[in-house]
């Protein structure tokens, strides 16, 4: 499909640019005119990604977290990338109420929140080498 | 981020303002369960009328005081849920756990 516009955005795995990095995306596809719930859902979504890049990717050391987001038609992809710890068992990290972290009280349901506010989700992880999570929607017709 | 309290009926208002996230959970755990702490009330009631955003961070935080507060034999509800919270809650299934009642008057009344 054509890319009609595309983005990149690299920041340090601090706590304090998980704000940031939804609030850039946000504002990168607000030219597509979604709905306020649709916009909603995608903020979330990107913030569950850059908050496991951060938390279980680097496990709160400093790393780069890596955002480009592209918008086709009315469609948007947003590929969330760290270069951390990587994902063992995908299918496991997927399940809802999974967390390698309880003791800091996650609940385990990142990936489940991706999954029901986006269309689609692809995890593409290499134990050692890091995680690429690629979230795509597209926004009802106007 | 700010946590304001009030203290109704040996239940604690417990009021947030502004987004839960993995940034904001840990000060906002923190400030909670000092209050519970020093106040030790019997049923905690989640004020979410300034949150606009939240995500599992978020869950982590209130499943995490509804377990404290039912281990003591009490009860957690929300009041004054925004949409978009309101999904999150949905999905992580806050449901059957903590009640959303319609104001605060009848959240004191119920629990
Ligand atoms: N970027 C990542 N790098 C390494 N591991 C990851 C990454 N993202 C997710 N995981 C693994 O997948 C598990 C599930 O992630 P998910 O977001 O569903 O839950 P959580 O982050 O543990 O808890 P919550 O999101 O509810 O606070 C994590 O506990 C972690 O083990
Ligand atoms: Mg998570």
């Amino acid at each position: 499909m054509r890319i009609d516009n595309e983005m990149k955005l690299e920041f340090l795995s601090k706590s304090q640019n998980e704000s940031f990095a939804r609030s850039v995306v946000a504002a990168f596809i607000a030219q597509l005119d979604p709905t306020i719930d649709e916009l909603a859902d995608v903020k979330t979504a990107v913030s569950e990604a850059v908050t496991n890049a951060i938390i279980h990717g680097y496990e709160c050391q400093n790393g780069h977290v890596t955002i480009v987001s592209k918008i086709m038609g009315r469609t948007v992809e947003i590929e969330i990338k760290d270069y951390g710890k990587g994902i063992e068992n995908i299918d496991l990290a997927r399940q809802p109420l999974y967390t390698s972290k309880p003791e800091l009280e996650r609940s385990g349901m990142g990936f489940t929140v991706m999954e029901t506010f986006m269309d689609n989700v692809e995890v593409d992880s290499q134990p050692g080498m890091g995680t690429t999570i690629r979230l795509i929607k597209t926004f009802k017709s106007m | 981020m700010n946590v304001g309290f009030d203290f109704i009926n040996n239940k604690l208002l417990i009021r947030i303002d502004g987004d839960i996230d993995h940034h904001t959970c840990d000060e906002i755990r923190s400030r909670i369960d000092n209050e519970i702490m020093r106040r030790n009330p019997k049923n905690i009631i989640f004020d979410m009328k300034n949150v606009n955003f939240m995500d599992s961070s978020g869950i982590g935080v209130i499943i995490g005081r509804y377990k404290l507060i039912i281990d003591k034999g009490g009860l957690a509800a929300m009041i004054n849920v925004k949409p978009p919270i309101k999904r999150v809650y949905d999905i992580c299934g806050l449901k059957k756990i903590i009640p959303i009642y319609e104001n605060e008057n009848q959240a004191i009344q119920k629990i």
